[in-house]
């Protein structure tokens, strides 16, 4: 059914239409109308036997989570920013346990300073975790993508985080196509364990292993996250052929094939991005995009064939990688060495700082002009950096940055106490 | 692409207003995308919200920057807040104020906007007789489809029944048809003040 709903709570219909038998969840902003809705849903009787259960932080979330899941259950949770992190420890094991997990992480900026916003700090920080990660840009792929997510998961036996961006995604109301119930029941069939805590069958799950034994589990750990990339595609183009949506994926391309200029990004932003490419290609500017689906497996062979023409690649990324610069874009470059292409690195959106169409029109036309540097914070406030770097090198005690540059903004609640 | 930036403090509703009209522009069968400015939702802080209305599927997710119409919920934000930035220079403005525009110490604003794209209504007094609480929003967008005849009123009111429904819905739609009629007679009027 079409309906204009928040995206939040699109996606908790989705979600219980997915039929999960155990739902726990800590709330954080922005994640907090998701599992609102899904509370509310669990309590209606709706979802039969499913158990919505009220933990005492992410960290138990998970755990409750891994439980579920290895004792058969379909499990789901959601969290951001800080929770993610607080969740760290059994996110790994999640993923080595190979537990058919599906996460909703309604990305935000991590702190300090302490920060609600939207970024892709959280998700970025866990690229490692052994979970596949898949990122939307609207809530209707939002919604498409959360179905795929929980089929893909349990088809591989691997945790699946789908990353929508917080507040930008969760709180924008937008008209999203609801799949019924037996669409979603045809996609996504009863969940068949590989493994399962059954007092009448009795095994151990979570064996400590040694040296003799750790790499080849590893090496398992990562050949099976390698068939995600044969998988994803599958399942979306199977997706696709029964709603007529094409969602999720690997990668989509915007009007990249014959792109000199090649944006790459995820999320969100992606949508702003393609309306500033059909300003520029009315001018003739050789312009596209490669939006990125999948981050976790990385798609390397599809991301340099899909960049092969290309003499120019700008990677517009909302995260930082203090001491290195972007994370994408080294996900990229590593992709596509050996073409000539030169890389050019943006940092935007940090911690809620808008992406507006001005500020990339501006930026792209910079590229085009061949006058981008290698890598560019988007929309920084030089003259607010240079007096704090002035202060800094007048005194030793120059006190905290954060607090400095937002007296001399004049926010409020920032002078001396 | 119509693009409408709604101001007001914590607690009044700018945020469930912007989605109402997103609704209501839904069940027109137009795309529409509504969302709140976010972090300062304290009760009484300053509030933005955004809505955009278009012909065609809306995929830019960045704040409106240059709107063709505000709707200001509290008229003590307009030497508060910088209510006025980006708006388009023939862009619609409606205030909830019972005192007239000139009265807000707005006459620089007065003399140099289009009168007729120019509103004043007081939506929190119509809110108050109709549904019997100082709950503007619905009002005001009553006297946003008069006077901008962006969305029809049946579909402003259906979006407001389908929201609250029984003596709030109501109460709510009652306000916002009163609000639409004001405004109507006013704009028949020949040079309205």
């Amino acid at each position: 059914m079409l309906r204009q709903m928040e995206g939040s709570q699109a996606v908790a219909e989705t979600v219980a239409r997915c039929r999960p038998e155990v739902i726990c969840a800590y709330p954080i902003s922005p994640q907090t109308h998701l599992v609102e809705g899904l509370s509310a849903i669990v309590k209606s009787g709706r979802l039969g036997s499913c158990q919505f259960v009220n933990v005492e932080s992410e960290f138990a979330a998970m755990s409750v989570a891994i439980g579920a899941s290895a004792a058969g259950a379909r499990a789901y949770t959601a969290t951001a920013s800080q929770g993610l992190l607080y969740m760290t420890e059994a996110l790994y094991n999640a993923s080595g346990l190979g537990l058919p997990i599906v996460m909703t992480v309604a990305n935000r900026a991590i702190g300090a300073p302490i920060n609600i916003w939207n970024d892709h700090s959280d998700s970025m920080s866990q690229r490692d975790s052994g979970w596949i990660q898949l990122y939307v840009e609207s809530n209707q792929e939002a919604v498409d993508v959360h179905i795929q997510a929980f089929r893909l998961a349990e088809q591989l036996s691997l945790p699946v985080m789908v990353c929508m961006d917080g507040f930008i995604l969760t709180h924008a109301f937008e008209r999203v196509e609801l799949p019924e119930q037996d669409q979603i029941d045809a996609i996504l069939p009863a969940y068949e364990p590989r493994q399962l805590l059954d007092p009448s069958d009795p095994i151990t799950i979570g064996a400590m292993v040694g040296p003799e034994a750790f790499t080849e589990v590893k090496y398992l750990a990562h050949l099976r996250q390698m068939q995600a990339l044969d998988l994803i595609p599958e399942i979306a183009a199977a997706y696709e052929q029964q709603s007529g949506r094409a969602s999720g994926g690997l990668l989509r391309r915007y009007r990249s094939h014959d792109a000199e200029t090649i944006v790459v990004a995820l999320g969100s932003v992606i949508g702003t991005i393609e309306d500033v490419i059909d300003e520029l290609r009315k001018d003739g500017n050789r312009i596209g995009c490669v939006g990125i689906k999948t981050f976790r497996p990385w798609p390397a062979a599809e991301i340099r064939s899909a960049l092969a023409g290309a003499s120019r690649v700008v990677v517009l990324e909302k995260a930082l990688s203090v001491g290195l610069g972007g994370i994408v874009s080294q996900n990229v470059h590593a992709s596509i060495e050996g073409t000539g292409a030169k890389i050019h690195t943006a940092i935007a959106g940090l911690g809620g700082r808008p992406i507006t169409r001005s500020s990339l029109y501006a930026l792209f036309t910079t590229a085009l002009n061949g006058q981008l540097g290698a890598t560019t914070f988007v929309d920084l406030n030089h003259g607010l950096v240079d007096r704090e770097i002035q202060r800094a090198l007048a005194s030793r005690r120059c006190g905290p940055h954060a607090e400095n540059m937002l007296r001399d903004l004049g926010a409020v609640a920032a002078g001396p106490v | 692409m119509f693009e409408i930036r709604i101001h007001g403090r914590g607690g009044q509703g700018a945020v469930t207003a912007a989605e109402l009209l997103s609704v209501a522009a839904f069940e027109e069968g137009r795309h529409a995308q509504a969302f709140p400015s976010f972090g300062s939702e304290r009760t009484g802080a300053p509030v933005v919200s955004f809505c955009r209305i278009s012909e065609r599927a809306i995929r830019t997710h960045d704040p409106i920057a240059t709107p063709d119409a505000l709707i200001i919920v509290d008229a003590t934000l307009v030497h508060q807040v910088d209510v006025f930035g980006g708006l388009k220079p023939d862009g619609y403005v409606l205030i909830n104020t019972s005192r007239g525009i000139e009265e807000l110490n707005l006459q620089e604003l007065a003399q140099r906007h289009n009168p007729e794209r120019l509103c004043a209504v007081p939506a929190t007094e119509l809110a108050r007789e109709e549904l019997g609480r100082p709950l503007p929003n619905a009002a005001l967008l009553g006297a946003f489809s008069a006077l901008t005849a962006a969305i029809s009123i049946g579909a402003v009111v259906q979006a407001i029944q389908d929201r609250f429904g029984g003596s709030v819905g109501a109460g709510n739609a009652a306000a916002a048809n009163r609000a639409f009629a004001l405004v109507r007679a006013r704009m028949g009027e020949p040079a309205h003040a």
